[in-house]
């Protein structure tokens, strides 16, 4: 058993959704991880909020959110454990997040720090 | 010192003198035998814990045989302690070697006198029994002999009751608890309260034996019905006296005892006479205890400060929403989103059945079967009893197929007449 990470990726961050649409989001997500937690195969993971975000890059220069000149934002990530990446794969079709056109999943096996990997 | 040791030994005593109140001997030795014990306990050290039971012991036969002769005295709870205080002075009076070992302790406990002071005090017995709710829960012994001690040096039950209990013989249960002695001794467990570093987690540890124990007599297999529900009240009453202390009335322990409420207010309605589970959508309702109900969210509230979410307080707000009987899509929802929670802190095959099930009433039984096909618990009689359950009205076939498997894995009459009821009550779809 591996341990994989499935990382939420938005497009465009600044869409704002509706309150309600929201909701529906937030009851799915949890509904998709509740599922992966009922085959005993969640390790741990947390959703990333967009407010008071910010960029660090070099010379000290900070601007706010993830937002800029890359439109593309990570939304949270959860970690799996799964005997292979395809089956970590299947896992991701799950996430919500992919009913919103070009976002997508990434999924990514973690490394062990075992000095191979 | 061979005396009887025996709760069930004592009564037969009581019963052959004929007692005005034959109730009164049992219904003491259950309430005062555990705080003798404790605070004799306390007084000598882990290392001697049966000889405290011992001189608890006879206190009871004492009782026993005076009052027999004499009646009942006008406050056996003070006879009791002024023979067990008599009993306790004369023994280390008369054993050297263990008064020399004990020595330290006794010093610190008495005044100026050589006289030993035994306080049989409320508060010291509280605070005894506290400290031994600890010293019995130490990480160091199997949790199995935790609830074995507990049983017996916290609650005064008799090694009949414990073995009935555990559905297992009086040998097996009385090596457990030599060797959780052993165990004690060998790691000179002190008989206090843990510090103020180490307090949440040893405090965890009692909590889980506390759970499992009145788990123990919620679904306890034993026939006896009224020892079952004495297994759920004193681990009830032992949870309250953390609650009772300052330093142990925590949220996670009062999130654990609105849980115990919860549960134990479907006593009378959960179980027929006849000792069959009674499956939840057909409880009768009126059965409730709407007392405990009550107390279970006065303790929810209470539990709810603070900020953190303990595995209690997500199964104590599962069962609230069980004590709400309406079938509305408000309740299932909740219940599905907690278990949803509580499975990503601890996973259960049962906890991942009951979401399934929650799921199925607030999602509908289609993603309710696609989801519960991926747990896959294919030694699970209650997979497929769920299984059936979801198919049921969806494709009858294959619900009288799951009934069947399930039928073939329980282990229990109930369980196997429960599945067969359900099979034959559904006709084959068409």
């Amino acid at each position: 058993m591996e341990e994989f990470v499935l990382i939420m990726r938005h497009e465009d961050g600044k869409k704002i959704a509706s309150p309600e649409q929201m909701q529906i989001w937030m009851k799915q997500t949890m509904d998709w991880i509740g599922g992966i937690a009922a085959q005993n195969k969640f390790s741990s993971g947390t959703g990333l909020l967009f407010e008071d975000a910010r960029v660090v890059r070099p010379n000290n220069v900070v601007t706010n959110g993830p937002f800029g000149e890359i439109k593309e934002t990570i939304g949270g990530y959860i970690i799996v454990k799964a005997d292979s990446i395809d089956e970590a794969v299947e896992f991701a079709k799950g996430c919500p997040v992919l009913q919103g056109e070009g976002n997508s999943m990434e999924v990514r096996r973690i490394a062990k720090g075992d000095g191979v990997h | 010192m061979a005396f009887t040791k025996d709760y069930k030994s004592l009564c037969t005593f009581a019963g052959a003198f004929r007692m005005e109140k034959q109730e009164l001997i049992p219904h003491l030795f259950r309430t005062e035998f555990r705080k003798i014990t404790a605070v004799l306990c306390k007084l000598f050290g882990i290392q001697h814990i049966e000889i405290a039971e011992d001189l608890a012991s006879e206190t009871f036969l004492s009782a026993l045989e005076t009052w027999s002769f004499k009646g009942i005295p006008e406050n056996p709870v003070a006879w009791l302690y002024l023979v067990a205080k008599n009993k306790a002075k004369n023994y280390i009076r008369h054993n050297h070697l263990f008064t020399e070992e004990i020595a330290e302790q006794i010093k610190y406990s008495s005044s100026d006198t050589r006289e030993v002071e035994i306080d049989l005090s409320d508060k010291n017995i509280t605070d005894s029994q506290l400290q031994m709710l600890f010293a019995v829960c130490h990480p160091s012994i199997s949790t199995e002999a935790q609830i074995g001690l507990s049983l017996r040096i916290l609650c005064g039950f008799g090694i009949d009751e414990i073995a009935n209990a555990f559905l297992t013989n009086k040998e097996t249960i009385n090596k457990r608890l030599f060797r959780a002695k052993e165990k004690l001794r060998l790691e000179k467990v002190q008989i206090e309260f843990p510090g103020e570093a180490e307090i949440d987690e040893r405090l965890g540890t009692v909590l889980t034996t506390l759970y499992l124990l009145f788990n123990e007599g919620y679904y306890s297999e034993s026939r006896d019905k009224v020892l079952r529900e004495d297994l759920c009240l004193e681990a009830m009453r032992l949870t309250h006296l953390l609650i009772e202390n300052e330093k142990t009335n925590q949220p996670i322990v009062n999130a654990l005892l609105s849980l115990m409420c919860f549960h134990s207010s479907r006593f009378k309605a959960r179980k027929n006479e006849s000792g069959e589970i009674i499956l939840y959508e057909d409880q009768d309702e009126s059965l409730w205890d709407r007392e405990l109900i009550s107390k279970g969210v006065y303790f929810l509230h209470e539990a709810s400060q603070g900020n953190r979410l303990s595995k209690y307080h997500l199964e104590a707000s599962i069962a609230y929403w069980h004590t709400i009987k309406a079938d509305t899509k408000e309740k299932w929802e909740n219940i599905l989103q907690l278990f949803n929670q509580l499975l990503q802190i601890e996973y259960s095959p049962i906890a991942a059945l009951n979401r399934t099930y929650a799921l199925s009433k607030a999602n509908g039984k289609v993603e309710a079967i696609i989801e519960a096909e991926k747990l896959n618990l294919v030694n699970n009689q209650f997979y497929f009893a769920l299984l059936g359950e979801l198919y049921t009205d969806v494709d009858n076939k294959i619900a009288k197929q799951n009934f069947q498997k399930a039928f073939l894995l329980a282990k229990t009459n109930t369980d196997k007449q429960t599945m067969q009821k359900k099979n034959d009550s559904l006709k084959p779809s068409t």
